[in-house]
Parts: C-alpha cells; structure tokens; sequence
C-alpha cells in the first residue's frame, strides 16, 4: 500500500566492503546480497527517482543538494583506500534538485545545489547508488548532512522533500545511507575477524533492528537523542538521518520492516533494511517534541537573556 | 650523512577562501579579493621560506580523515581536480605535486615503532585533501618542494580531546626522529584553523567583506589567548590548554596538527612570529610560525 509520494525506504551502512570486497567476509557477503535483493525491489517498484540522505556528505553552509546530470569520478574512500577504487557515473533528476532547494527554501532552510565537474560524492552515495541502481535506470537526488543541523532543521529538510515530491508528482525510493552503531575498530584487522565492535553497540542495534523490523520508524525518530548518546561516536551532533527519513516519510509507525540484512562493517553496525507504506500501525507511544514545519534558525538565547 | 632538521613550523590555515581570494591560474572559480589580513600575511611568509633552505614540507591536514590510524600519502606523484566538498563554489583546483616517499615512509615506521597504527596511502586514483593543497599553495605557490602528508587521525571523536593530544604527542616525536636520521631539512606544516564555528549561511558574493566577522566574541577572546602565549613563547602551555581550548571553540585544534608540530619542535620557548589573524566564515585563523634560528628569527607583526 502506498498513498503518498514514497514507495518504500532503505536504511543502508555507508562502507565500501560490500562494493569493493564482499568476497573476503561472509557477512559483507549478505549485505551486499541485501543490496542486490533492494536494488531488485527498486527495480520492480515503477520509482521515478531514488532520494538519498547520505551521512558521510557533510556539508556547512545549509543543505547542499547534487544537481549535477551525469556526476563522473573515480571516488576513493579516505580509511579503506587499499580496497580499491570506485568508479562511478550516476544520472542526476536535476529538476527535482532545484525544486528541493525551493522547498527548503520555502520552510526557512538554507539551501544550494552543487553542480560542478569533479564534485566529490561520497563514499556512501557511491556504494549505495552502485549497488542499488547500478544502470541508472532511476535518476537520483542527493541532499548531504549539514554539521550543525539538529531535529528541527533536519525534519524540516526531510519535510521539503515531500513538498517537492508531491508537488512534482513523483514517486521516490527513500535511501538513507548511515551506519547504526559508527564505532569502528582503530586498528586494522583481518576481514574474517570482523564483528561488532561492543556487545553494549550490538544490543541496541538489535533493539533498533526490532523497531524497525516492527515499521516503528516515527518511534526510532523519537528516539534518536537516546540512540546517538548510548552507540554513535559524536562526529556529529545527532543521529539525524532517521529524522529526515521519518519526515520524508510521514512521521507514523504505519510500515512493514524487513531486516535483509545485519553485519559488522570494521566494527560498526551495517544493516539493510527496507519499510514498506501499510495501513496498519503499531507501538502506543506519544511524544512530546514539537512537530516542526518551519526552520526559524537560531533563537538567539543568549542575546535574550541580556540586561 | 648530517643529522636532518626541521628548520621552521607554520601553523597554516586553509580556507579554501584564501585560494579563490587569490586567483591563481590553478583554480577555475575568480574572485574579486578579499580575506587581505591573511593572504598578505601568508604572502610574507612565503617570502620567508624562500630564504630558508629546505628539502621537504611535511603537512598534517584535518581534511584527510582517517579513523583506522594515521595514514601517508605513498606514491611519488599526485595529480589532479581538487573540488571542496563544502565549498565547491569556491575551489576547484588542478593540482600536481610531489611526495618525498622516502621519508613518507620513514616517518610510517618510526611512528609504528612508537605503537601508532599506520597505513601508506598507494591507491593512484586517491585525491590529495584540499586543506594540503591550500596550504602547501599558499606556503609555496611555485609548488617546487616534495611534500608529506599526514592524515588526521579521529582520537577526538572516538575518546576525547585528551587521548588526541597524546597520540599527536607521539606521533610528532616520532616524525622528529625520523627527520633527524634521514638527514632532510623540514618544514612542518599543521593546516588547521583556531576557533572553528562557521556560518551556516554565506553571502551571495563570497568576498563581500563587509559581511566577514568573527563567529562571536567568545571566540575571539579564546582566539587572542593562543596568540599570546604564542607570542610569548608559552607553547607548552598552549599544548596544555588544548582540551579545553578546543571544547570551548570547536577548534580546529581537535585534528592534533598543532599538537603534533609543537611535539615535533619540542615545545617552542622563544617567540612565534605573527603573520596575521582574521576571521573566515565566521572561524579565527592565525598565520604563525616557529623558527629554531636565532638568526632568522623575527616579530612580524
């Protein structure tokens, strides 16, 4: 079942074991195998366009979204270089770019297309637009992961996303790219030894793992403060992404979960993970952080509270 | 063969602003100018080395992250389109420079002998981080010295600012070691901003100065105290004052580039000369440098 403008959403790790080296670790085998059941679903769901949230393309200066039509590189990653390099030419929807920045613009947020030869896509696009659309029979759009934005902002972004996919008539694939647990190993170590880095970060990924298995993704999102102080590193200030998708996608718990797949990735949490529009619901939580429609930037506290 | 030396360390800032502000021939975006405080001040110092003789610059840039160790760039060329990913508006640079491996690598075995978790870099396909090519630009616009770069390893986030200071302690000591016995005269080079909180919006044109400030004067005020005890000579008071320093502006510290140089150097005593301090998106930038000969040695500013 699916009402609105989003078919279903892909929760993906951001490492490139599953591209570049899913032969050398079984369970980089079955993400990669979990890619390629996703990329078949992509496939057969009639998509006009795969949205990507990516939290591995920070950006500062507000929102940036990838408007260039055929992007081309030869990406490496920055840690896992000796696996290889990536080659990549993707087919950009530029017009739903420049319609996001309007949206964004239009709820309050700082937001610029990127359009440049040699743009530096990220790793995580590039393993999850390779694995997911590799002929890119679907355009895509990518909007990157602003450093400073925290729960408003980002709502707001993933809300301007549904703005300009119902006011474009487009149906999207929703792709987050992000690990659960981001704790890696900071040694190298043999790929068969690979495994989740503390039992402490495998016990919440399974609690998250239920969640979303269950279509709870409005009751992860309310969660994400706890999720980000109890298993993320603090690169960032929030485990965002989960806000963006459950405003991208509608803020309830009305999905079907599937967990296709779950595996350490140097020590980090890698799933794939897909949640499908149903018309059932489930959990009996309520929340008390306000809803947001519209970002009024910083409420200058401090200048307030001068005598 | 004689006993290497590192003849002079920069703290060198790396706004890709300062690249587009100049115009170089390298660099597709043009600009009207602006950021003058600091590129006049990077523009005298680069006369400086031009005075100083010296084999190599070896740079230990935050925009090569790395959370499995430290990695070094290893193979003897790199060449190029660096677009930054924040800025691309701004620098879009062609780049062709040249990597002293041998002691790349020598400094990877001292800093493995030392415990550090290392890795060469030998992937040809890799882009060199523009925060090494805006400095290593900036230090030496003729580009005719074989560089080193060191990447940033993440102790920060993953532990805290504390285990970085350690590890950048280490690893700097073991860079030393490895300049001494490979006989090269050095240049060290931390590429980082001080305080490091940014606008999140820019003005339509860039280098409208008009618009460019300090993010808030709390920054400032943490901004100024480095400099002093930089001027002062107290660097080991500066390394010590790092953790909070750095929790308190966001600095740009937190990478360990400067950590790193003032372990290499041995804790400077004497003064740092004072190439100039503004602010870029709202961040506080010093252009500064520590040179081990009396000699040479000057108060620039």
């Amino acid at each position: 079942m699916s009402e609105g403008p989003v078919l279903f959403g892909v929760h993906v790790p951001p490492h490139p074991q599953p591209l570049l080296a899913h032969e050398q670790n079984e369970g980089w085998g079955r993400l990669r195998a979990a890619f390629e059941h996703c990329r078949e679903q992509i496939e057969l769901s009639g998509a006009d366009i795969l949205l990507v949230y990516s939290t591995t393309w920070p950006s500062i200066i507000g929102h940036q979204i990838q408007a260039h039509p055929e992007p081309e590189w030869v990406h490496v990653d920055d840690d896992f270089h000796f696996l290889g390099s990536m080659p990549y030419k993707f087919r950009m929807d530029t017009e739903f770019a420049e319609g996001y920045r309007e949206a964004a613009e239009k709820r309050g947020l700082f937001a610029r297309t990127v359009a440049y030869d040699g743009f530096p896509i990220d790793t995580g696009s590039v393993v999850a637009l390779s694995l997911l659309n590799p002929n890119n029979r679907i355009p895509a759009c990518i909007v990157s992961s602003n450093l400073y934005a925290n729960r408003s902002e980002t709502i707001v972004l993933g809300k301007a996303a549904r703005d300009t996919l119902e006011a474009q008539g487009k149906k999207a694939v929703v792709v987050v790219v992000s690990s659960l647990s981001n704790r890696m190993f900071t040694e190298h170590i043999d790929p068969h030894e690979d495994r989740i880095h503390s039992q402490k970060d495998d016990d919440w990924n399974r609690k998250m793992l239920e969640f979303f298995a269950d279509g709870r993704l409005e009751d992860i999102s309310q969660l994400s403060r706890e999720i980000h102080g109890q298993i993320r590193v603090s690169k960032v200030v929030a485990y965002k992404p989960i806000w963006w998708m459950a405003a991208v996608m509608g803020q309830h718990n009305n999905y079907a979960g599937q967990v296709h797949a779950y595996e350490a990735l140097h020590g980090a949490g890698g799933a794939v993970i897909s949640l499908s529009p149903t018309s059932h619901s489930i959990g009996d939580k309520e929340f008390d952080e306000d809803d947001v429609e519209f970002y009024r930037g910083d409420r200058d506290v401090l200048t307030q509270g001068m005598i | 063969m004689a006993r290497g030396e590192i003849v002079l360390g920069c703290l060198a800032p790396h706004p890709p602003h300062l690249v587009y502000a100049d115009n170089p021939e390298q660099n597709e975006p043009f600009s009207e100018g602006g950021w003058e405080t600091l590129r006049w001040g990077y523009q005298r110092l680069a006369r400086k080395l031009k005075d100083i003789d010296y084999d190599t610059i070896v740079i230990f840039t935050p925009h090569w992250q790395t959370y499995i160790g430290t990695h070094f760039l290893g193979l003897p060329n790199f060449k190029s389109l660096s677009v930054d990913p924040i800025f691309p508006n701004l620098f879009r640079y062609h780049y062709d420079l040249n990597v002293d491996v041998e002691l790349a690598e020598a400094m990877r075995d001292a800093a493995s002998d030392a415990g550090i978790i290392t890795k060469m870099m030998r992937n040809p396909d890799f882009r060199v981080d523009y925060g090494t090519i805006t400095s290593c630009h900036l230090l030496n616009p003729d580009w005719d010295k074989q560089i080193v770069t060191i990447s940033s390893n993440r102790n920060r986030h993953y532990y805290s600012v504390e285990v970085m200071n350690e590890q950048a302690t280490a690893l700097g000591e073991a860079c030393a070691r490895a300049v001494e016995l490979s006989g090269r005269k050095v240049v060290m080079v931390a590429s980082h901003s001080l305080s490091h909180r940014h606008f999140v919006e820019e003005a339509p044109l860039p280098e409208d100065m008009s618009r460019e400030h300090i993010y808030n004067h709390s920054q400032y005020v943490w901004d100024m105290k480095m400099v002093d005890l930089m001027r002062a000579g107290n660097m080991r008071e500066v390394i010590d004052l790092m953790p909070e320093f750095t929790e308190q502006t966001m600095a740009e510290t937190e990478g360990g580039g400067l950590t790193w140089m003032m372990a290499a150097m041995g804790y400077p005593d004497y003064n740092a000369e004072i190439y100039g301090y503004q602010s870029v998106i709202g961040t506080g930038n010093v252009i500064a440098a520590w040179d081990p000969n009396e000699q040479s040695r000057e108060v620039v500013l």
